[in-house]
């Protein structure tokens, strides 16, 4: 698993890579309210705004965090969007995206490395 | 004060303790949210009893030799019935400019030898210089800087009050007095700004940590933030001054013109005699160009201040835009307020909010979106 700095998180599986926002994320972003999830079959580039979260206190944008194709999405959070804040790595995830480039994320950060930056 | 500058209340350690999460507000360091969160908050003061720590408005005495005579000298800045007001008892209104505009909204409450006001924290200046240089120099206007002010708010508030002060059980919604809790006399009105009943208790700033602390002790009592503070009046169609109601807004633009009293109206007794009487009188004959509405958008996509309206899918130019806008936790959808012209303003007309570049509808809906739970 590895971390952006925008508080994303990105897992492998199998050929595809899941995309979420971290605890950390969900603390400062508050109750989620509202979650817009980008269109499956649609392609992406690095830093492009894929997902749109309101939270009660204010919109944010979650940005692509590698180049890819958008192959799913996750309709449960669009329809209940606090599974985003009860389960932010596990059910609450977003999209999942297949790579241009896989070893675009061997640049994000490990698990270690994102503690040392949120702590 | 803090080192950026912030003026803090007398709650501040409290809130530090409670876990809060502190924003700068008009110039004071205020709970935004505590560990509970917005939408647990606002839930919370819809079911059980919320208190709120409102200490950074202003809050401020006006005393002359004859307390009709200080009533009827207010009635000149403020289009209200004040000379009506009787001892014990509470108003809603608002300072007027010239031009007819909202400089300040406010209450007004009648103690007896005394009117007692509670202004908002960002105009607390202005207003003291508005009532030092509009009313005579027979009234004294005092400013309270050592008192703190709270506000406890649901349907579980008057249970909870009434076991520190048994005779607040017998106070209706705008009714004031002077009741000791937990040994400090306070100043007690019945109401608030969520739609909820509730009482706000002003306290010297002293004893005003063992107060809420002492409410705190109540289970049906949570500490409650800014953040849930803003959804519960925006679900109460109240409005917030700056946002949605500002120096450029008449009353009846505002939607607030059952405020003014018939007595200042055309052919009561006192009529007009305030600042922008000429509009304000003109529009409560004729109505105004434009209509402060409630907001419901549809989908789940909150519309926040800001987002301009239109009154097709595509083309032509914005016709309002939203003045305040969020998620309202108690209707489980988005809520917002905005001024749109008088021709769109029924209930049930569907117009076009844009939100990142794409126009998604939303209908002009009755404030307010949550019914009033006052005791009347």
């Amino acid at each position: 698993m590895k971390f952006t700095e925008e508080h994303e998180w990105l897992r492998p599986d199998d050929d595809l890579i899941v995309v979420g926002i971290t605890e950390h994320a969900t603390t400062q972003l508050g109750d989620i309210v509202f979650v817009e999830l980008p269109t499956v079959g649609s392609t992406v580039a690095k830093d492009d705004e894929v997902v749109v979260i309101e939270s009660v206190k204010a919109a944010s944008d979650i940005l692509a965090p590698i180049d890819g194709e958008i192959v799913e999405v996750n309709d449960v959070v669009a329809d209940d969007p606090e599974l985003v804040n009860r389960d932010p790595l596990g059910e609450g995830w977003f999209f999942k995206i297949r790579a241009s480039d896989p070893s675009q994320i061997d640049d994000y950060m490990d698990e270690a490395a994102y503690k040392a930056l949120v702590d | 004060m803090t080192g950026d500058g912030l003026n803090q209340t007398p709650l501040n350690d409290l809130h530090r303790e409670l876990g809060a999460r502190m924003v700068a507000f008009a110039g004071y360091e205020m709970p935004l949210q505590y560990a509970a969160g917005v939408m647990q908050e606002h839930l919370h003061t819809r079911t059980a009893a919320g208190l709120f720590d409102v200490s950074h408005m202003g809050q401020i005495i006006l005393r002359g030799t004859d307390p009709a005579a200080t009533a009827t000298a207010l009635e000149a800045l403020m289009p209200m019935d004040l000379v009506s007001l009787a001892v014990g008892r509470q108003r809603y209104g608002f300072f007027t400019n010239a031009a007819g505009g909202i400089e300040d909204d406010l209450m007004v409450a009648n103690r007896g030898d005394h009117l007692f006001l509670v202004v908002n924290a960002a105009r607390k200046a202005e207003d003291v210089a508005r009532l030092r240089s509009g009313l005579p120099a027979g009234v004294a206007v005092e400013v309270l800087e050592d008192r703190a002010l709270l506000a406890l708010q649901g349907p579980s508030a008057e249970a909870v009050l009434a076991a520190l002060a048994p005779e607040v059980a017998r106070m209706l919604f705008m009714d004031v007095t002077t009741v000791t809790l937990a040994g400090v006399e306070c100043w007690v009105s019945r109401s608030g700004y969520t739609g909820e009943d509730g009482f706000e208790i002003s306290v010297p700033g002293a004893a005003a940590e063992a107060l809420a602390r002492a409410l705190l002790t109540d289970d049906a009592v949570a500490p409650i933030g800014l953040g849930a503070r803003d959804s519960l009046r925006l679900e109460a169609g109240l409005c917030l001054y700056g946002q949605d109601i500002d120096a450029g807004t008449s009353p009846v633009e505002a939607g607030l013109t059952w405020a003014i009293q018939r007595a200042r109206r055309a052919g009561g007794a006192r009529a007009g005699g305030f600042p922008g009487a000429d509009r304000i009188l003109r529009e409560l004959a004729d109505g105004a160009d434009r209509r402060r509405v409630g907001l419901a958008p549809e989908g789940r996509a909150p519309m926040r201040a800001g987002v301009d309206l239109f009154e097709g899918a595509e083309g032509g130019d914005a016709i309002g835009s939203v003045t305040s806008g969020g998620f309202g936790p108690s209707l489980g959808a988005p809520v917002a307020m905005g001024y749109v012209p008088a021709g769109m303003a029924r209930t049930g007309t569907t117009l076009m909010g844009e939100l990142r570049g794409t126009r998604r509808p939303v209908q002009v809906a009755a404030l307010p979106f949550i019914p009033a739970n006052f005791k009347r």
